[in-house]
């Protein structure tokens, strides 16, 4: 909403306020204002000038000479470029010395060998937006009425001597939608009295109701509906102060009948419309819903299709309006018209709300009616619209006004005590300053001992629980002035779950660990969607995605870390180790939400350890993962619970990709992107893992206890089988760990030979086994034995036979 | 006998000086000192002296024995330290040169900023609490007195999945739940982070997915003043102590009175710039009591519960922290952005 602070003080004594103030105030009580215009910001030195000459210039064929009196003793000469220059016409003339918007200063010149003192303006050109010009002024310069009197200051006769306080309203402050409302807000801040407008046309005796009949069958989407008719009009340009208000409201002058129902709009928030009778076709206004196949055509020469569900205004047979949003072209104002028929009516919001987004037309009028007017000023502004009229285009009013009502228009009571007010604001107010507030507000209240009981007007539909009455005491009272305390609650200690610690721990470690965290849109493509989804399901697509991109939620996060890999090597960083815990959603056939896992991802790519000047470049591998993994699983007391085994999955190298077991329970995976997806992403080798991050954390570890610090010397035996190439280095490492019983404390591998010097087909694997009895100290010959039958069993089980 | 002793005492000590390498001394010692050394040769003609002389020229030949093994070892212990000298001289390094580089990761901007926040209401006493980021229409809207054909729905346009389901719109949804889980009893503590989408088209000052922190304190006597202070401090730790904030009147439908919070701008320091639309104030985050509307549907007794609500973007809150143009910048992930908040403030 606009609100011009020269019109707002025709209802409220601004005197001592500025524009800003009051802008700072409003936006402190409740409503933001998002600016504070000056119209005439950086213009000045404009005056209205009779052009008493006018002729073509010499030597330029679009340009003209003319000689312009601009209340000095003597006329000017001004070349003018405009082509709708002409001789006595009233303009708007920029003199020597004056600037107009983007401090462009208007000095004497020459032009083409003609001297020119000043520039006659158009308004755009006096920093006026085009849309908002009338339109037969929308090229060339602007032309006031022949009886403008010379010399005056043109920019305060167009109404740009003011300051415009824009509006930013939330969609229950609808009440702030007209000056009225603006004023009753603007008063109740300030302390001061609103001075509302008593409309009273002279009416002639001629009965209104001899004209018009009025049938309302949707009842419930219209309520009432008020007419007036005016005769003898004449349609013409609105006066200068109309026009200029209409533009500061941005709203674009028309003609005077169309401008004095906007005029309403603007004053009362009250959408009027304005038929011209003797076009509607009948003496009869009937409201109904449309006739499925049923159209108008509206005002902006759109023919549309109306469906049941579309309120109409009809004349009886067929429609003449889009009730509440557009008028029907059948019946509009034009020139021509003699008679018009003013609809002030009440359109239930919920009706009007269809129309406009089914026709795609918001409009002044539609927004209003959809956040609900004020019942108590629908007869109001036809009154008012019918004075204006009688005063502006010399029409007469017809007595009376003809009407269909059927809307409650009961003021409601609200109720609430001190005390409530006091304990929810954390404030000692005492009743006469509740009372005194609910007075700057004008809703009438009464207070009986602790109760106050308020009389809400209807133009505050927003107030309707105690909640809303304490809303206003402490908007009144003024936010700034509550006191600062802190909740008062019985101690409960704040901690993080047991999961939410741990998680923190994981980011920590892996951050530790040399890995940033990314964080990437749960929204993906189908095709991103599915791929290294830990669980093959469908994924949740959304009804209306706004691109194929967007369109499903991931099932799994390693697609989004593989983009964020390959958008910073395409910018020369290809050195790169990310990771994300985020969501992941799979459709669930029997629930209603989709069940959403936690998970946690990672992608290195490029070099994992270089020495900046000794050439040492090593680039990352699955050991690399490996061990970053194993680290977190030790962080998390996972370690001997956790396996890797060799697995393969779609987008993975097929021999160097491992599934993640905990538990012997499937919990991700671990390895290298497959070499064609690297190529097709332009990646170096790429590592990456997928782990259910819940399953992780919901797994339980046994709580910490101490083990004895070693009292004995250990003993270690080194040894090296030689196996099959395909033997795992694993399955190895738990045999042996079975047969070592108590006494084998640690087993390693150290060595890993693949080399000539092997029998085809081999490979050597060298173990470290360190033995140890927390009684004593042990002797060869204590694990004699036991080394025997661990020797024993990597023979049997796995063919393995000691190196020579 | 005397003067040849003398003489290779003499002689001894002049070689011991000029013994420039431990080798050298080492060769000294043994031809001069050894067994088959000279004054043991010399030692072996005293049979020839009388017993009145023996013992003299016995003393005689230990002194001398004694002096060249003394300065040997002085000289020795010179020659070694030399030697150490000389090594660390050659081991000299430039220490100018870089270290070798310590890999070390670091958090999302966006997770700072919510675990320090999280961590600020931990102190105070809250839970931190989380929910599904697909939700029931319920929990998102009408649980929080956002009806089917509320007007204010139009402020959030949403991702829906069906016409009961979509992607949460904000974080309350979890207020909601966690009330309804409590069954009407107080006191509820929890702050409630977590990503949140919106129909927007992703530019410079819109993402469809962001980061939303949510406060929600239920109980017997919880006031708006106590909102207000719990503001203050958070206000505070944010964005630091100089920093001005202002609370004004504004609408939210699940709360009553509503508030919304604005800081003062660091940019202009409250004369008024771009940055601010020329108000000095910049709006940080949505507050209010909640709504007894919403406190009766998750099955509180409005007239004995109140409470508080409020509301923060954590990517407005970095932007504003960190002078961040482009809320793009925390969903591309560039390496470039993201090294950039390893550092601890
Ligand atoms: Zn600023």
């Amino acid at each position: 909403m606009l609100v011009s602070y020269k019109w707002l003080q025709e209802y409220v004594d601004l005197t001592g306020v500025s524009a800003e103030e009051l802008g700072e105030r409003i936006t402190k009580s409740g409503i933001e204002v998002e600016g504070v215009d000056k119209l005439n910001e950086g213009v000045s030195g404009l005056v209205v000038g009779h052009v008493i000459e006018c002729e073509k210039h010499p030597n330029a064929e679009k340009l003209n000479k003319t000689l312009v009196d601009i209340g000095e003793e003597e006329p000017v000469q001004i070349v003018c470029g405009a082509a709708n220059v002409a001789k006595g016409q009233k303009v708007a003339v920029a003199t020597v010395g004056a600037v107009l918007p983007g401090n462009f200063k208007i000095k004497k010149a020459k032009l083409r060998g003609e001297s020119s003192h000043g520039m006659i303006c158009s308004l755009q050109e006096l920093g006026i937006e085009g849309k908002l010009i009338a339109k037969e002024f929308a090229e060339g310069i602007y032309v006031f009425p022949e009886d403008t009197e010379v010399g005056q200051d043109a920019m305060a006769l167009l109404g740009r001597d003011d300051q415009v306080l824009e509006l930013g309203l939330t969609p229950n402050r609808a009440d702030c939608m007209s000056m009225i409302g603006v004023a009753y807000e603007t008063a109740a801040i300030l302390g001061k009295d609103v001075k509302l407008p008593e409309p009273k046309a002279a009416e002639i005796s001629e009965q209104a109701s001899d004209y018009i009949k009025i049938n309302i069958e949707a009842k419930e989407d219209n309520p009432l509906y008020v007419a007036k008719v005016v005769k003898n009009v004449k349609v013409g340009p609105s006066p200068l102060w109309l026009q200029g208000r209409l533009m500061a409201a941005g709203i674009r002058p028309h003609n005077n009948v169309v401008d004095i129902t906007n005029y309403i709009l603007l004053e009362y928030g009250q959408p009027l419309h304005a038929f011209d009778y003797d076009r509607l076709g009948s003496k009869e206004i009937l409201v109904r819903r449309a006739k499925s196949g049923e159209t108008i055509e509206t005002l902006d020469s759109v023919k549309r299709s109306l469906s049941e569900e579309h309120l109409v205004i009809t004349n009886g047979a067929e429609p003449i309006a889009l009730a509440g949003v557009m008028g029907g072209a059948n019946s509009e104002v034009n020139a021509d018209t003699v008679t018009v028929l003013i609809e002030s009516a009440y359109f239930a919001g919920a009706s009007i709300r269809k129309s406009s987004k089914d026709h795609g037309l918001r409009s002044e009028a539609s927004s209003r009616f959809e956040k609900g007017v004020d019942p108590a000023r629908v007869h109001k502004a036809a009154e008012r619209a019918a004075e204006l009229m009688a005063e502006l285009t010399g029409g007469e009013v017809l007595a009376g006004s003809v009407e269909a009502d059927y809307l409650d228009k009961s003021e409601k009571t609200v109720s609430t005590t001190l005390g409530k007010i006091n304990s929810v604001l954390g404030t000692e107010l005492e009743m006469k300053e509740i009372e005194n507030i609910f007075a700057r507000l004008q809703f009438r209240s009464t207070a009986d001992n602790d109760t106050i009981s308020v009389i809400v007007p209807t133009r505050r539909g927003d107030i309707t629980i105690a909640e809303d009455l304490i809303e206003e005491v402490a908007r009144l009272y003024g936010y700034d002035n509550l006191p600062s305390t802190l909740p008062v609650v019985a101690s409960v200690p704040g901690r993080l779950t047991d999961y939410q610690k741990k998680r923190r721990v994981v980011r920590r470690y892996l951050e530790g660990a040399g890995l940033y965290q990314a964080v990437t849109y749960s929204l993906t493509s189908r095709d991103k969607a599915l791929q290294y989804a830990l669980e093959e399901r469908e994924p949740v697509e959304l009804a209306m995605p706004m691109s194929e991109e967007r369109s499903m939620l991931r099932l799994s996060i390693v697609p989004q870390l593989l983009e964020v890999l390959k958008y910073n090597t395409a910018r020369q960083n290809d050195n790169l180790a990310m990771y994300e815990t985020g969501t992941v959603f799979l459709k669930d056939g029997v629930s209603e939400l989709p069940e959403e896992r936690e998970h946690l991802s990672g992608a290195l790519t490029g070099l994992w350890g270089s020495h900046p000047w000794q050439g040492e470049k090593k680039p990352v591998d699955f050991f690399v993962l490996k061990g970053i993994l194993e680290g977190l699983f030790a962080k998390l007391g996972l370690e001997e619970r956790v396996q890797f085994k060799a697995g393969e999955m779609d987008g993975m190298h097929p021999g160097r990709t491992a599934e993640v077991l905990l538990d012997g329970e499937r919990v991700g995976f671990a390895g290298q992107v497959h070499p064609t997806v690297q190529k097709e992403m332009d990646l170096k080798e790429t590592y990456v893992f997928e782990l259910s991050l819940k399953m992780l954390l919901d797994a339980k570890s046994e709580p910490l206890h101490y083990i004895a610090i070693p009292r004995f010397p250990s003993i270690t035996r080194d040894i090296a089988l030689v196996v099959d190439k395909v033997q795992s280095a694993g399955e190895l490492k738990e045999i042996i760990a079975g047969a070592g019983g108590r006494l084998l404390k640690e087993v390693g591998v150290f060595d890993l030979y693949e080399g000539d010097r092997m029998e085809e087909g081999k490979k050597s694997i060298a173990f470290s086994l360190k033995y140890y009895d927390p009684e004593k100290t042990l002797t060869d010959e204590d694990i004699a034995k036991t080394h025997e039958k661990v020797l024993a069993s990597v023979k049997e089980q796995a063919g393995a036979v000691l190196r020579g | 006998m005397q003067e040849r002793l003398k003489e290779l005492q003499a002689e001894a000590l002049e070689k011991v000086s000029a013994a420039a390498e431990l080798k050298e001394l080492n060769d000294i010692r043994v031809s001069y000192l050894g067994k088959k050394g000279p004054i043991t040769e010399v030692l072996k003609g005293m049979g020839k002296l009388s017993a009145e002389e023996r013992p003299a020229m016995g003393a005689l030949a230990n002194e001398v024995r004694d002096s060249i093994s003394v300065k040997i070892e002085a000289k020795q212990v010179e020659l070694e330290e030399a030697a150490v000298a000389k090594r660390l001289a050659a081991e000299k390094i430039d220490v100018s040169l870089p270290g070798r580089p310590v890999r070390a990761g670091s958090q999302h901007p966006l997770t700072k900023i919510v675990e320090e926040i999280e961590d600020l209401f931990i102190g105070m006493g809250y839970t931190v609490a989380e929910g599904p980021e697909v939700e029931n229409d319920y929990y998102n809207f009408e649980a929080l007195n956002l009806p089917k054909g509320h007007p204010a729905r139009d402020m959030q346009d949403s991702f829906y999945i069906n016409a009961e389901t979509l992607l949460r719109t904000h974080t309350s949804p979890v207020q909601a739940r966690t009330m309804e889980k409590n069954a009407g009893k107080g006191p509820v503590k929890i702050i409630c982070p977590g990503k949140v989408y919106r129909r927007d088209n992703d530019d410079a000052t819109h993402s469809h997915q962001f980061m939303q922190i949510e406060g929600l304190v239920v109980d017997e006597n919880i006031r708006m003043s106590d909102l207000k202070g719990t503001l203050e401090v958070l206000a505070k730790k944010i964005f630091g102590q100089d920093r001005e904030i202002r609370l004004r009147p504004s609408f939210f439908p699940f709360t009553e009175p509503s508030v919304e919070m604005d800081i003062s701008c660091k940019i202009c320091g409250g004369k008024g710039c771009s940055i601010c639309k020329g108000t000095g104030w910049i709006e940080v985050l949505g507050a209010g009591m909640v709504h007894p509307n919403v406190l009766e549907m998750a099955g509180y007794d409005s007239k004995k519960y109140t409470g508080f609500a409020f509301g923060i973007g954590a990517e407005r809150i970095a932007m504003l922290k960190y002078g961040i143009d482009d809320i793009r910048h925390f969903y591309t992930n560039d390496i470039r952005f993201l090294k950039q908040f390893s550092v601890t403030e």
